[in-house]
């Protein structure tokens, strides 16, 4: 597939994107004034930022398997913003909880995050996403070096699992949404590692045909 | 249908027998329900919108007070009933009130029967005249942590139970409610064994409390409340509250429940109100009662939903740790 970056400006879609991102946030404030959020807002409020999030990370783990199959690496561009708007709503989804929720009862929540799987698990995936967020700037690559930023930044493939399980572990018995992230996940990690042993294959090739190369050498 | 003892009732026996409307009278209801589905249908395009009107519901009165209401404010009808778990019309807090606007529920009968002297059928006009309505105004504490208070109407369930007259050998009540997959296609993926049923102790159903509820803020109960009769237990999880009842039998050995079956680890046959018992997932101490105010409150669960002075008694002595 051709590049598109050469007909689309990416100077001019970044905006739109940003905006989009945001369009999650903003339905909810207005369905907040117009009363729409239902009996039990606060319950709402938090279903929603946390899905938000799942969809950010899943949305963030496309855009790799997304730019080498169709060659389109111009998408690694917003990468960085997928991950942060990920990150963004967890936040929210983590203040909903600690201030409208538990309404800062920090005993109550601390219990909580050692006695509830569902809670150790959520926070697990939050607290994960913290280092990716702080090392997120150009300054950081740049300071971490690239070999490093991309080992510390594969936390992101543990922090999708544990958010699928806290999702899984805290429904009563419609288990139907949260078993899609888990497909969706599922197929983003494959593909991980499916390209993973596809390269690991080829480095066996050429390491093999490069021994094969100076073994003629040196046996003639 | 041979039934030996309460839990040899198999739900391949139940189920047709469960199923009321046989089709004669289901096609006559429908015709019937079709002339005020047509009204209720521009009102329920509304209802997607905006709050309020319900196809069938009827003003319900005179109403008594009871004794046994509380002075606490009342959830707003909006909230209870547009925030319901009735499966059968889907997972989601706001799904039955959309997926019930065409539940006929009249007409409708109560089939009781089992270790009693005088097993009967009711018809719900019936069973709605069998004593004074009283309004109760009663807590209802959801299993998932949040409450609402809600002015109930109808009797105290014992006036049932009098009435068919109970033998000695009936030691707990079992209750079914309506399943019918045309009538509520969503039931395959509740996620829970549907038909939905239900069981108290003999003690438990003939406490004052325990209410046969039949309407809620002066009218008929609307679908998604669990229409045309239902339980309401205000010291148990709101789970225990059995909505649209089809059948009743008194039984010897303690019935099967829904929940217990679907996850007898974290539902149990009782299921009080008590903070300090955990559900397995989630604590039980607090609870957000939903009040009508943005946010709601989050509030100290009580023992027995605070209704330890009619209840308690029946538990002296029993471990409620190990009967959740």
């Amino acid at each position: 597939m051709k590049d598109l970056s050469r007909h689309i400006s990416m100077r001019w879609l970044k905006p739109p994107i940003f905006l989009l991102c945001l369009v999650p946030l903003a339905h909810l404030v207005w369905m907040g004034f117009q009363q729409e959020l239902g009996a039990n807002p606060i319950q709402y409020i938090e279903h929603s930022t946390g899905t938000w999030a799942l969809v950010g990370l899943c949305v963030t783990l496309t855009v790799t398997p997304l730019r080498r199959i169709l060659n389109q690496n111009w998408l690694i561009r917003f990468r960085r913003m997928f991950g942060l708007f990920a990150f963004f709503y967890a936040c929210l989804h983590l203040t909903t909880f600690i201030w409208l929720d538990e309404q800062f009862d920090y005993h109550a929540m601390i219990a909580d995050i050692y006695k509830r799987p569902f809670i150790t698990a959520g926070f697990t995936a939050f607290v994960l996403l913290v280092p990716l967020a702080l090392t997120s700037t150009s300054g950081m690559i740049r300071r971490l070096g690239g070999r490093r930023w991309n080992m510390l930044h594969r936390l992101i493939y543990i922090s999708i699992v544990a958010g699928v399980i806290h999702y899984y572990w805290l429904v009563k018995s419609d288990e139907t949404v949260p078993l899609r992230f888990a497909g969706v996940a599922a197929v983003l990690l494959g593909y991980r590692i499916l390209h993973y042993e596809v390269q690991r294959r080829k480095q066996r090739a050429a390491a093999a045909a490069k021994k094969d190369s100076r073994e003629s050498v040196y046996s003639s | 249908m041979l039934i030996k003892k309460g839990s040899d009732i198999l739900y391949s026996e139940i189920t047709p027998k469960s199923v009321y409307m046989n089709r004669r009278k289901f096609l006559t209801g429908v015709a019937a329900a079709t002339g005020a589905a047509a009204i209720g249908a521009g009102a329920a395009s509304d209802l997607l919108k905006a709050p309020t009107v319900f196809a069938d519901t009827t003003k319900l009165g005179p109403l008594a007070k009871s004794p046994f209401s509380t002075s606490e404010p009342q959830t707003p009808m909006q909230d209870v009933t547009h925030y319901n778990n009735y499966y059968e019309f889907g997972t989601d807090k706001d799904e039955p009130a959309k997926y019930s606007t065409k539940f006929v529920t009249s007409p409708w009968s109560v089939e009781v029967d089992g270790e009693v002297n005088k097993p009967r059928k009711f018809d719900i006009e019936e069973l709605r005249k069998l004593a004074p309505l009283e309004e109760r105004i009663y807590r209802h504490r959801c299993v998932e942590a949040w409450s609402i208070v809600v002015p109930w109407i109808g009797y105290s369930f014992n006036v049932l139970a009098k009435q068919v007259d109970p033998k000695p050998t009936a030691k707990f009540v079992a209750f079914q409610t309506y399943y019918d997959i045309k009538q509520m296609p969503l039931g395959p993926r509740a996620g829970i064994e549907l038909p939905y049923v239900e069981g108290l102790r003999m003690d438990e159903a003939m406490n004052v409390l325990t209410l046969l509820t039949f309407g809620m803020y002066g009218e008929t109960l609307p679908n998604q409340d669990g229409a045309p009769v239902r339980t309401v237990i205000p010291w148990k999880y709101g789970f225990k509250s059995i909505k649209s009842i089809v059948k009743i039998r008194f039984v010897k050995d303690m019935p099967p429940t829904t929940w217990n079956i679907a996850n007898a680890h974290e539902y149990g046959f009782y299921s009080n109100v008590n903070p300090t018992v955990d559900h397995p997932r989630w604590s039980q101490a607090t609870e957000r009662r939903l009040d009508g105010s943005f946010f709601g409150k989050r509030i100290k669960t009580l023992m027995f939903n605070g209704y330890g002075d009619q209840v308690a008694s029946m538990y002296a002595g029993m471990d409620l740790r190990k009967w959740y």
